[in-house]
């Protein structure tokens, strides 16, 4: 307990400017309780007048619109208003200005700031108050109208800013106020990928915070661990069992007084998402199931009381689970087996669950086919499918990637599995997957991917650069007659070890795809996507 | 009505007017067994036009007949039929029959003047076999006081490619016939190709008859736009990934099917353009790229 503590304040030291509140918090944050009310309050108007100090190059209209929100937000309760007020300063804030703005704010001293702060927030407040009916619009336009006025700015996502000093410092103070571990990256990282995390598995991201005081929920943190560790692995199991670890959360949740549950419990949500992202980066699958579930449970009427409110999210969440993934399975399988024909020899890479199932149920409807499996290391997922496929009876060959141009000749069709379809049709999977279409294509055959409609997200990428994962480097250490090559890769300064995680394919190698809408060629992801959101 | 009947009014729509589409003949007569249907439910009437379908499938094999088929079903009972009379019911469906055939009727015309505009004055086309598409869209051309010659290839073992030349000789537009084995040769010649199709698939690629698809591979290795006409009653609910994937029943003629039983000793009468190789297409819902007849597609059938 004590070792976490000096840790903690120290790291607190570390940073320039603090405010000396942060010290109480930290100190809150010792006894292992959450933060009260009135300490997040405070921590929250003074974040924001840090933030409006930023502004001030940004030029009046935006400051002016804010702090009427904050005078017409001031006198209702601060914890209801603080999520949609933190969202507004936060797009407009982003990545920009901070480093012109911090070379210009130690000039100042911290008193100076803030009594000219307050000073300007007076006069302006004073001009507003004729323009009072105009708050209640342009606190709702306000974000339409901040990207008109301002150059568009972009928010890249923290993780796969890694190398940007300030993003680091930006994650790891939003880290510390929802009291998450910061999880450090180890070894040498390859230069093209420095702007990813690297993290090793021998220090899981639980060594430092203490499993009894903890804010984050114990399903949540043994959710983490599996992650991290690699016991739970693949796309729909992760997102499965994200659900039912929520599932879990809901039922042990209770409404502190004074609060709703629509707003609090998103809000309780936030802290064990950056938990898991930390232990492991979210899947794109992970992402749109928790989109879902957070609108469910802000749609949740403020009348409904407590325990029917989280009947009805179990309910919601099951019924998520059961149709985009189970039935859509069953779906997809459908369409796939009108593929399969007698004689077929269809290869297939790694362990997806959905290719799986796939073969098994149309092995069970008597298609005469066979299987060959491909693998790669240092995963060696193969091998698992290999396991599954011949338990059923299905007859199975099995090379290593390496082999692959070779027993092409053979194949009538390749099944492969897809981690996430990105928006411009290209298809994000597990490293290797590019690979195996590309040589199909030299070879002339049909390319089937096959995913389920609730992996489509609409991030656009063109190459496996941009945004992706990097695993333990030490997972490409072998021991083989004895002998463990590249044991001490860390004394090497010239040596980097790449384990990489997915790659994208572009959708000219891809001839179909299924999924459970139907069969679609990889162009028509936007198609889709369309279609969705007009039905939600 | 009975089935027997169904099929000789659609073999007499064919013989009284051979320039309609066979799609727009199937549907006359899916309308004719619509009015005179005898059934109580409408469960019931679902399965005997979908019986009636299959039964004018096997009567003539194309694509159109098929995809035509399944869309006027879709069409007609698309509609909210919450009518608690059977008979009310069953007016509300004649009159969106009606109106469909009236829609797809105009749709020939349609294409042709989209198409008319992408011949340029001295363009040199070549075309395969038989298509009253691609024979409107000329016909537009030339009215348009355009200047163009036509290649046709013979386009065995029926030679409706010769049939084809006559109809444009009438017409008076300058006309030769090419051997099937001629597309590479005459390619270079050409400025470009135009084509119809008897199915549109979910790709984006056509079914269409054989030697399309050399014709399509040839125009890619030589530059040259590769145009697919077809009306949108063609679009088609099938995703073939090569060749071999296409249905028997579409490849073969029907009396075909019935009588023989080896068929791998048979000609295949269709064959798959996939959609790497199409320039464009000019339906009668406007000009679409490949990728697009998707989304019309999922449009049309959701």
């Amino acid at each position: 307990m004590a070792d976490s503590d000096g840790r903690q304040v120290v790291s607190i030291n570390h940073s320039t400017e603090e405010d000396v509140k942060l010290q109480e918090v930290v100190q809150a944050k010792c006894e292992g309780k959450e933060l009260t009310k009135e300490e997040k309050q405070r921590l929250r108007k003074e974040k924001k007048q840090h933030k409006k100090n930023k502004k001030d190059d940004r030029g009046p209209p935006e400051k002016e619109k804010e702090k009427e929100k904050a005078s017409v937000l001031a006198p209702s309760k601060p914890a209801t208003q603080s999520p949609a007020h933190k969202a507004a300063p936060v797009p407009v804030n982003a990545s920009a200005s901070e480093s012109p703005v911090a070379a210009e704010k130690p000039a100042k001293s911290k008193a100076e700031q803030r009594a000219e702060r307050r000073a300007r927030q007076d006069t302006e407040r004073a001009s507003k108050q004729g323009k009072k009916e105009g708050g209640q619009q342009s606190a709702s336009s306000k974000p339409k109208a901040t990207p008109n006025e301002l150059q568009p700015v972009k928010r890249l996502p923290e993780h796969i800013q890694v190398d940007d000093p300030a993003a680091l410092k930006k994650l790891a103070k939003k880290l510390e106020r929802q009291q998450v571990p910061l999880r450090s990256d180890y070894g040498y990282k390859v230069s093209l990928f420095s702007h990813l995390h690297q993290y090793s598995r021998k220090n899981p991201p639980t060594q430092q915070i203490s499993i009894p005081a903890t804010v984050i929920h114990p399903s949540i943190v043994r959710l983490g661990l599996q992650y991290s560790q690699g016991i739970i692995a693949g796309s729909n199991a992760r997102s499965v069992a994200l659900l039912h670890a929520f599932k879990q959360v809901i039922q042990d949740y209770s409404t502190p007084p004074n609060e709703e549950l629509s707003r609090d419990l998103v809000n309780k949500l936030s802290p064990y998402i950056s938990f898991l992202s930390q232990c492991r980066p979210l899947s794109a699958s992970m992402g749109n199931a928790i989109k879902y579930i957070k609108k469910e449970i802000s749609n949740i009427p403020s009348q409904c009381k407590e325990e029917e409110a989280k009947r009805r999210l179990q309910e919601c969440i099951d019924s998520y689970i059961n149709e985009k993934i189970i039935l859509a399975s069953e779906a997809i399988s459908k369409y796939a087996i009108e593929k399969i024909s007698d004689g077929d020899v269809i290869l297939v890479y790694g362990c997806s669950s959905l290719v799986n199932h796939i073969l098994c149920e149309a092995f069970e409807k008597q298609r005469k086919f066979r299987v060959i499996v491909v693998d790669s290391r240092p995963r060696l997922e193969g091998r698992e499918a290999l396991r599954r496929l011949v338990k059923k009876g299905i007859r199975c060959t099995y090379v290593l990637i390496s082999a692959l141009s070779y027993i092409l000749p053979e194949v009538s069709k390749v099944f492969l599995g897809a981690h996430a379809l990105l928006a411009n049709g290209y298809v994000m999977s597990r490293v290797g997957t590019s690979q195996i279409a590309l040589v199909a294509k030299a070879y002339n055959v049909p390319v089937l991917v096959c995913c389920e409609t609730y992996k489509f997200c609409e991030r656009v990428q063109t190459d496996s650069f941009e945004s992706n994962e990097l695993d333990d480097p030490d997972d490409l250490i072998v021991t083989r007659n004895g002998k463990t090559h590249l044991e001490n890769w860390q004394t090497v300064k010239s040596l980097g070890l790449l384990n990489l995680v997915y790659d994208v394919t572009p959708p000219d190698f891809v001839d179909l795809v299924i999924t459970d809408l139907g069969m679609i060629p990889c162009t028509s992801v936007p198609v889709v996507l369309r279609v969705k959101n007009v039905d939600q | 009505m009975e089935e027997a009947e169904l099929v000789e009014y659609f073999r007499a729509q064919i013989r009284e007017d051979p320039d309609v589409a066979s799609a727009v003949a199937a549907i006359r007569s899916l309308l004719k067994f619509l009015k005179r249907d005898q059934s109580e439910t409408i469960l019931g009437l679902r399965e005997n036009m979908t019986k009636a379908i299959h039964r004018l499938e096997e009567t003539d094999s194309s694509v159109a007949v098929s995809s035509g088929g399944e869309l006027f079903l879709r069409f007609i009972s698309l509609t909210s039929l919450e009518h608690p009379d059977l008979s009310q019911c069953k007016n509300v469906m004649i009159e969106r029959g009606e109106l469909f055939l009236k829609k797809i009727s105009l749709s020939r015309g349609k294409v042709g003047k989209l198409c008319h505009t992408f011949i340029k004055d001295g363009a040199k086309i070549l075309t395969h076999s038989s298509s009253r598409v691609v024979l409107k869209v000329l016909e537009n051309a030339a009215a348009d006081n355009k200047r163009f010659t036509v290649y046709v290839t013979e386009s065995q073992p029926d030679s409706a490619g010769k049939l084809m030349a006559q109809k444009l000789c009438n017409l008076n537009i300058p006309v030769t016939v090419v051997l099937d084995a001629a597309v590479g040769y005459i390619m270079e010649k050409v400025d470009l190709v135009i084509v119809g199709a008897e199915g549109v698939v979910e790709s984006g690629g056509v079914i269409n008859k054989i030697g399309t698809y050399q014709m399509a591979v040839c125009s890619k290795a030589h530059n040259k736009p590769f145009y697919v006409v077809a009306e949108s009653f063609k679009f088609v609910r099938l995703y073939p990934l090569n060749q071999q994937d296409v249905p028997d029943r579409f490849k073969y003629k029907a009396d075909i099917l019935k009588t023989v039983k080896d068929l791998n000793q048979e000609h295949p009468m269709i064959d798959y353009t996939p959609p790497s190789l199409i320039t464009l297409l000019f339906t009668d819902l406007g000009v679409l790229t490949p990728s697009a007849v998707s989304d019309e597609l999922i449009k049309l059938y959701l």
